[in-house]
């Protein structure tokens, strides 16, 4: 460990295999907490798998086998005292299709909450309270206020999006991993996100997939190149595309293949 | 970050509550599905217990002698495999072609809705009810009297809606965007329906009919009415050694006639042509399970 402000995640000569293929090699990488990072790199070279190693998805296939070291918050999540209920209560994940459940939009965002706590925790007004804060936090209030009852599935793409970062809030959660979660947005829809992004950067570590190569520009702190399940390059945005240290990352940010 | 950093993610006493829940749940869900394979184990094994002494090869290609109180069963096995036969020959094409007219044609009107409707309560109908349905159609109306034929024909019918309702639900399963991706190049409907939907719904389609199988092998009501006989004589080991306008034996007639018809029966007989029964249409299920996991492992997706 280095003696920088503690990461948020740290990974030590992390290896994964899908049955005998390696999507992951040797990837060791510190993750600064409060930070934005984006993960780029061709598409197959293993951004997804990565952060899914993260809440330990990747472990609901049987074929999957993992090595090395992840540390969350200081705690190797591959202990045997890690709760995976607890760890993915921490590490929320946003997906590529917004995927709001077929329920209200008030029922979505107090989703965990119901999960997680006992029912008798739980008062209308503590719900109601925490429903509030969420939309706000992700710009959502004013629209949806009056529509709280409406199907989360009727909202536009935009809305769904934010409604899905929306139902992590009240977790309290301190890593959100997003893959591509701008892909089925329009550019107003993605200048949204990367607003609400600005806006939780702080409070959150916020590690974003993406294939967009203007908005990891724009969008992110640190930023991460990976290629055919290793990293290349990681360091600070600005670093990385005005003066990237690997030639392979020169050619794949000048857009030369990927 | 104000906690102490290592004991983040543990247990807390909700997650050990809900912890205890799921085992409780899976322990729940795994006991209802060996419940459900117990009593196939004692049936099968208490058959075959009893049916020891008689199993073998020859009682299947021997015929019924000294008034079916010994001998075999060729009569009855090869007259179960004759009725299966011809009413899937009927059932299935007729029962597949119209599941893909109604999922990959029909619009949604009232017509077609009533014949969905009609399809899902025909396949609630009591055997008995196709049963004499079959006799007041095909033995009198069509005139094709007691025979294979007719009762072939009331499997069959008995057989189709439930045909419909499995092909439909494989079709169904296959993914709309590969369809569109299809029509998208101009592709008619009958070459999506040839190059797409078929392929990837066949196994699906096969398990709904193979099912039929064993339904159209074990009912005993429709094939009284309209063309089992209690006894014919026939050649052991004859592979046909019936026409389709004459009457046959059949395994689960044979099995109601053994065990409640004729006096001083050898004991372990019926048990045998139990097992027969049995074991034939486990063996059809067999087969189709082997081909729908060899077509499947050709599926792409
Ligand atoms: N469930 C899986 N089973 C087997 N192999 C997989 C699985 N998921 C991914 N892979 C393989 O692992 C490699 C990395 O996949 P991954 O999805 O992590 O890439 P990615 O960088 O996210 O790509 P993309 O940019 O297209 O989303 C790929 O070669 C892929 O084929
Ligand atoms: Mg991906």
């Amino acid at each position: 460990m280095s003696d920088t402000p503690q990461p948020s995640i740290t990974t030590r000569s992390l290896n994964l295999w899908y049955a005998k293929f390696q999507a992951l090699i040797d990837v060791s990488a510190d993750i600064k907490h409060g930070l934005i990072t984006s993960l780029i790199g061709p598409s197959g070279c293993g951004k997804t798998t990565l952060l899914r190693c993260f809440n330990r998805v990747n472990e609901r296939y049987g074929y999957v086998t993992t090595t090395g070291e992840i540390k969350l918050l200081g705690k190797n999540i591959y202990d045997p005292d890690v709760s995976l209920v607890e760890l993915r209560k921490t590490v929320g994940m946003v997906f590529q299709r917004p995927n709001p459940l077929p329920i209200s939009v008030y029922e979505n965002v107090v989703f965990g909450l119901r999960i997680h706590h006992e029912r008798s925790q739980l008062t209308r007004a503590m719900l109601d309270e925490a429903v509030e804060k969420a939309l706000t936090e992700v710009g959502l209030w004013d629209d949806l206020k009056d529509r709280l009852n409406a199907r989360a599935t009727s909202l536009q793409l935009e809305q769904q999006q934010k409604l899905c970062i929306a139902r992590l809030l009240p977790l309290k959660p301190e890593i959100i991993l997003m893959d591509e979660p701008c892909s089925a947005l329009d550019v107003e829809g993605t200048r949204g996100i990367e607003e609400l992004m600005f806006a939780l950067k702080g409070r959150y570590t916020l590690v974003v997939v993406t294939h967009n190569m203007s908005q990891a520009r724009r969008a992110s702190d640190e930023c991460i190149f990976m290629l055919l399940g290793r990293i290349i390059e990681h360091s600070r945005t600005e670093d990385l595309f005005l003066t990237p240290k690997h030639p392979k990352t020169a050619e794949y940010i000048e857009g030369r293949y990927g | 970050m104000s906690d102490g950093t290592n004991q983040r993610f543990t247990e807390t006493p909700l997650v050990r509550r809900k912890q205890r829940e799921e085992r409780f749940a899976q322990w729940l869900f795994f006991a209802m599905s060996a419940a459900m394979i117990v009593p196939l184990l004692l049936i099968v094994g208490y058959l075959v217990q009893r049916a020891w002494p008689s199993l073998s090869l020859g009682f299947i290609i021997d015929v019924p002698v000294r008034g079916m109180k010994e001998g075999g069963i060729w009569p009855a096995f090869i007259g179960t495999i004759y009725l299966v036969v011809l009413s899937l020959a009927v059932s299935a094409p007729i029962g597949i072609l119209a599941a893909v007219y109604l999922n990959e044609y029909a619009r949604d009107n009232w017509f077609n809705r009533l014949i969905n409707l009609a399809v899902i309560n025909l396949a609630g109908v009591p055997s008995i009810v196709h049963a004499l349905f079959g006799l007041g159609a095909f033995v009198y109306a069509a005139r094709f009297g007691y025979s294979i034929l007719s009762a072939s024909l009331t499997l069959a019918i008995m057989t189709l809606p439930v045909i419909i309702a499995s092909t439909r639900e494989a079709l169904a399963s296959v993914p709309r965007s590969f369809r569109e991706a299809c029509w998208n190049v101009g592709a008619t409907r009958w070459q999506t329906i040839k190059a797409v939907v078929l392929p990837n719904s066949i196994s699906g389609i096969l398990t709904g009919v193979i099912l039929q199988v064993s339904r159209a092998a074990g009912e005993t009501a429709p094939i009284m009415f309209t063309g089992a006989v209690f006894f014919k004589a026939v050649q052991k080991g004859d592979l046909f050694p019936y026409n389709f306008n004459e009457q046959c034996m059949a395994l689960s007639m044979h099995l109601y006639t053994l065990s409640t018809q004729v006096p001083g029966v050898k004991e372990s007989i019926p048990f045998a042509t139990a097992v027969v029964l049995l074991g034939l249409v486990l063996a059809v299920n067999a087969a189709a399970i082997t081909l729908r996991v060899w077509l499947r492992n050709r599926k792409k997706w």
